[in-house]
């Protein structure tokens, strides 16, 4: 694997689904008796996060962890950078400091690449959403959660169908999901109001349509986008209630799923918004799932940028006796 | 003193030997040998270049550039005569900060600065700047402009119009309707879907041109716009001459070369406004400069401190270098591609902004008694840019390693010998 996760585009279908495999490995060793690995001992990973993020940031400190790696967060909010200290000098304090790994959360689009590529620091980058770019690693959590629900697509998606539904145009969930869930095979609709989605989302290999209702009986995998509030104000649509009312997925949308149908949130949800009280406890709601699966893909994830090489076949290959420096060896 | 420039190649071919003497050439003809010698080795000789679109800082931000820094690297490029932007701090809004600019520009002595004044108060765009008084002071400023913002408010534009007619000014517009263009990072399109940056649509230029060249018509007054980034633009502007609407326009040298692919990797060194465009904006605008719908060449020349780029895409300021890599752009996007010759790029590089103007000794046909304002270019070399070696105290140039055409080897200043090969000679006290 690549030095850097930044994107989904950094990874080929085979390399996605090696994280993917590699997570299920760690599953079923860390459902055993050993909880912790001790694979990334004495190894430094940095959360530094621009914008709260509490889930996301919690998901990969204990990712980290797991692996028995040193963690670091560093929430810029509050801190120096408040006072004008520049990414540059934030990341090369904590590069100073022997990070090892910088997960960054940022609300500039493409602040990982310039960390990445800049020359700033020499550690690997890994991309916890920046901006309205791209957040791979909820793309890989999405993939797990898919593979668990649909254990019939193993590396091909081919004949799957996902449907994103809400704010494309502001989405780093649903640019990586796009980038991922095509190159899988799978087939993707995305579905919004007009003015909630890039105007060169025509190059995009994707179906689009304004009209959940038409779309929603057909697909496998319901992916359900969290409204930002500061959207209300811009006139993205006229009124909460309105968007609620053409794109929310409740109980009548909800029943009109196929039976053997997901529905999917990368979360924070606003309940009663974007989806109801019913639609998100109900059995085809999987986000819980997907909040455990992303603790065990970012693990994969670390794993692979620190540790070197792909876990292979099986989970014997993976060292559980020392330092992680040998497996990579 | 006199100057003998020995072997200039005129654009017609013919090689000759000139005489500077009192700031004016004082012969042209063959084995000529008055005062210092400058062989130029049969090298092709213009008018100096001559650029209305200018940023030099100064007042402010002497830490990105001064009036003598930029003067000298306009002299590198080729220039005689260049324009300051408004948007300084203080803005160049009253007599007083025009004629200051202007005083620093003699004193540098590189090259004509000719400050541009404000059109509206501190660049407001609610409160007219004092126009009058500004053409009136010993900068006599002719053009006037907001450039940075957008004089976005219609009726404002109007009376601006109106208002410099009374002593021939021009107001030259950035064209952004800024209600379309909040936040944006980038030009709007294919790229920026994928980079998850705000769009900054054609459209929002196109708006504003389309108005502005209605209400010049209304009014009867002269507008100019500023650096042009849209095919659909350059269509508002052909038809706005069609009607014999007295409109002028002006596309930058990046503009020709670069499209918003170059984004891709987030390097604010790319990030510029009016934004890159697409590879088919660039067709247009290459088509529009080649027949003339637009006029002219301006390099909106914006130099920024290091910390200014070296950051991420958002926090970085808009805007790049362009007066030592200008006539070579232009070269590699006009002339390698067969779309112009060298006679035309003189037109749009000097002679047509020198009229525009009304920059009197500039531009002007390469003839006994005309002012010494010349440029020696070797138009068979090739060279690579390297951000070091520029004379701008910023080296944000979006073509770092990137090999161009023809280089500019002498410039010549009222008589003076400014640049030899690739070295300034002192400026005024020369």
């Amino acid at each position: 694997m690549k030095k850097h996760l930044l994107s989904i585009d950094d990874l080929n279908a085979q390399e996605v689904i090696e994280i993917l495999d590699t997570a299920f490995q760690l599953a079923n060793i860390s459902d055993g008796a050993t909880k912790k690995l001790p694979t990334l001992r004495g190894r430094t990973v940095v959360n530094l996060f621009f914008e709260d993020s509490t889930r996301t940031r919690i998901s990969f400190e204990s990712a980290a962890k797991r692996l028995s790696a040193d963690v670091i967060n560093f929430n810029a909010k509050g801190s120096s950078v408040s006072k004008g200290e520049s990414l540059k000098d934030t990341a090369q304090t904590l590069q100073a400091m022997g990070a090892d790994a910088v997960v960054i959360r940022h609300n500039a689009s493409g602040a990982a690449q310039r960390l990445a590529d800049s020359g700033w620091i020499s550690a690997s980058v890994i991309n916890a959403g920046d901006g309205t770019h791209e957040h791979p690693t909820q793309a890989l959590l999405d993939a797990y959660t898919i593979r668990e629900k649909f254990p019939e697509f193993k590396s091909d998606f081919s004949g799957l169908h996902v449907a994103i539904v809400g704010d494309i145009l502001h989405s780093r969930v649903a640019r990586s999901n796009v980038l991922l869930l095509t190159k899988l095979g799978a087939k993707v609709t995305l579905v919004s109001p007009p003015t909630l989605m890039p105007v060169g989302i025509s190059a995009w290999p994707v179906e689009i349509s304004y009209d959940l209702d038409e779309v929603i009986g057909a697909v496998d995998v319901l992916m359900v986008l969290r409204l930002q509030s500061e959207r209300m104000a811009a006139s993205y649509f006229p009124t909460e209630r309105e968007y609620s009312r053409g794109y929310g997925l409740d109980k009548l949308r909800l029943d009109s799923l196929k039976k053997s149908a997901i529905v999917m949130h990368p979360g924070p949800m606003i309940r009663g918004l974007e989806i109801s009280a019913e639609s998100a406890d109900s059995h085809r709601s999987v986000v819980l799932n997907q909040v455990a699966n992303g603790v065990l893909v970012r693990m994969a994830v670390l794993y692979q940028l620190l540790g070197g090489a792909a876990l292979g076949g099986t989970s014997a290959q993976i060292d559980k006796s020392g330092d992680s420096r040998e497996v990579s060896a | 003193m006199q100057i003998t420039i020995k072997s200039a190649r005129l654009l017609d071919g013919q090689v000759v030997d000139l005489v500077l003497e009192n700031g004016v050439i004082s012969n042209i003809g063959s084995d000529l040998k008055f005062g210092k010698i400058v062989d130029v080795g049969s090298n092709l000789l213009i008018p100096g270049l001559v650029d209305l679109h200018t940023h030099l800082r100064e007042p402010g931000r002497e830490d990105s550039e001064t009036v003598a820094t930029g003067s000298m690297a306009a002299a590198k490029g080729g220039y005689t005569a260049i324009s300051a932007m408004a948007n300084t701090s203080p803005v160049a809004d009253t007599a007083g900060v025009v004629e200051q600019v202007y005083r620093l520009g003699q004193e540098a002595g590189f090259c004509d600065v000719f400050p541009i004044g404000a059109v509206t108060q501190g660049l407001n765009g609610k409160n007219l700047a004092e126009l009058g008084a500004m053409a009136n002071s010993s900068a006599k400023v002719r053009i006037f402009s907001d450039d940075g913002k957008c004089v976005s408010d219609a009726l404002l534009m109007r009376r601006a119009l109106e208002y410099v007619k009374t002593f021939n000014g021009i107001i030259a517009q950035h064209a952004q309707e800024p209600s379309l263009t909040v936040g944006s990072q980038m030009n709007e399109g294919i790229v920026s879907s994928k980079l998850g940056l705000t769009g900054w649509p054609a459209v929002a230029e196109e708006a504003i041109i389309a108005r502005d060249i209605l209400l010049a018509e209304h009014v009867g007054s002269r507008l100019h716009i500023c650096h042009l980034t849209t095919a659909g633009g350059v269509e508002l502007v052909r038809f706005a001459k069609s009607r014999g609407i007295n409109v002028t326009a002006e596309v930058t040298p990046h503009h020709l070369l670069l499209t918003d692919e170059s984004v891709a990797n987030y390097d604010p060194i790319f990030k510029v406004n009016p934004p890159l465009r697409t590879k088919s904006d660039v067709a247009a605008l290459r088509a529009g400069l080649a027949d003339g719908t637009i006029d002219i060449v301006g390099t909106d020349h914006a130099p920024h401190p290091l910390e200014d780029k070296d950051c991420e895409w958002q926090s970085a300021a808009f805007g790049m270098v362009g007066l030592e890599t200008a006539l070579s752009v232009v070269a590699k996007s006009m002339i390698d591609t067969k779309l112009f010759g060298w006679k035309e790029l003189v037109d749009r590089m000097s002679i047509a902004p020198a009229r525009i103007a009304g920059y009197t000794n500039h531009g002007q046909e390469i003839k006994v008694g005309a002012v010494a304002n010349l440029a020696i270019i070797d138009t068979d070399a090739t060279w690579k840019v390297e951000r070091h070696r520029l004379s701008s105290k910023s080296k944000n140039t979006p073509f770092e390693n990137i090999e161009l055409p023809s280089k500019v080897v002498h410039t010549f200043f009222n008589g003076r010998h400014i640049l030899d090969g690739s070295e300034i000679l002192n400026g005024a006290g020369n």
